[in-house]
């Protein structure tokens, strides 16, 4: 029962999560800046790993990811490895046409 | 009637496993989106110039608006978690309601963005749009599916959190037991994570 509420425990304050809307506003400002720039093929690379930064900041700040257990960690690590894998083996097909 | 339900509660009480149960019901959410991402991916791969051409008739303007009312429902959601956490009722529901009228915000401005798109002629199956070329067609059709099931589950967060309010107020969510709220939030936030992805594939291909 005591692990149960080990999220009491790291009740972070108001301040980090304020910290956290600021990066991602920040963010979102650079993604449509950047997007007036031509990087060619690069574009949406530059764009997704923007995206990237922000969930990663949304998964463990705001839905609390870093004072979880490790199994919430591992199960979400592997969805998105297994899903990563299904792109890659995607294109495995696709870039031939 | 309510101190009967709480000492129930207290007795079958697992957070953990309630929090757990919600992140694998997120990660069956992730794979929802996950192939409608795929199937963007390779249309997108073999559409490169027809996605260019018509995303650039989106409202970036409104997009990007969007997105930051997204954002910043997820701060006040998880301000709300934070207030409940330190005892603060007053607040954590004002922040409550925050979140539930930029939900409201978010979808008026979809609206808005709709109804200018269905007024220009490009809704599914109309004259003007199926005379495009076929990639302009497949970025439509993937527009209004993917953006579309994204509103749904906008409703349907907003739909959560109403509840939330209603169990504050109640005081069924409480200092001491607010895990409903808190997986609320994590919907909350998966909404937006989509959302952070679906606005640089749709808007800001240039």
């Amino acid at each position: 029962m005591e692990e149960n509420k080990t999220l009491t425990k790291h009740s972070p304050g108001y301040g980090i999560y304020i910290l956290v809307w600021l990066a991602l506003v920040t963010l979102t400002a650079l993604t449509a800046a950047v997007a007036g720039i031509s990087f060619g093929k690069f574009s949406i690379v530059v764009a997704l790993i923007i995206a990237m930064v922000k969930s990663y900041l949304v998964l463990s700040e705001f839905m609390h990811l870093k004072f979880e257990m490790k199994a919430f960690r591992v199960f979400v690590v592997v969805a998105i490895l297994f899903f990563l894998l299904l792109i890659v083996l995607l294109f495995q097909n696709y870039s031939y046409y | 009637m309510s101190t009967e339900n709480q000492a129930v509660i207290h007795v079958h009480r697992d957070d953990v496993g309630a929090r757990m149960g919600m992140w694998l019901f997120l990660l069956s959410e992730f794979l929802l989106f996950g192939g409608l991402f795929l199937m963007y991916s390779v249309y997108r791969y073999n559409h490169q110039h027809d996605f260019h051409v018509a995303a650039e008739g989106m409202n970036v303007f409104l997009g990007t608006a969007n997105t930051l009312i997204l954002l910043t429902s997820s701060l006040t959601m998880a301000l709300a978690i934070a207030a409940m956490q330190k005892g603060n009722k007053i607040l954590s529901l004002t922040l409550q309601i925050i979140t539930f009228l930029f939900g409201v915000a978010f979808l008026v401005n979809k609206f808005f963005e709709w109804r200018a798109e269905f007024r220009a002629g490009n809704y599914p199956g109309s004259p003007i749009l199926t005379a495009k070329p076929s990639g302009q067609i497949l970025y439509y059709g993937l527009y209004y599916t993917m953006v579309g099931l994204h509103g749904v589950h906008v409703i349907v967060g907003m739909t959560i959190i109403a509840f939330m309010i209603r169990f504050t107020i109640k005081g069924i969510i409480n200092k001491d037991n607010y895990v409903k709220l808190e997986n609320a939030g994590l919907y909350w936030h998966l909404v937006d994570i989509i959302w952070i992805f679906l606005f640089p594939l749709f808007y800001l291909i240039t």
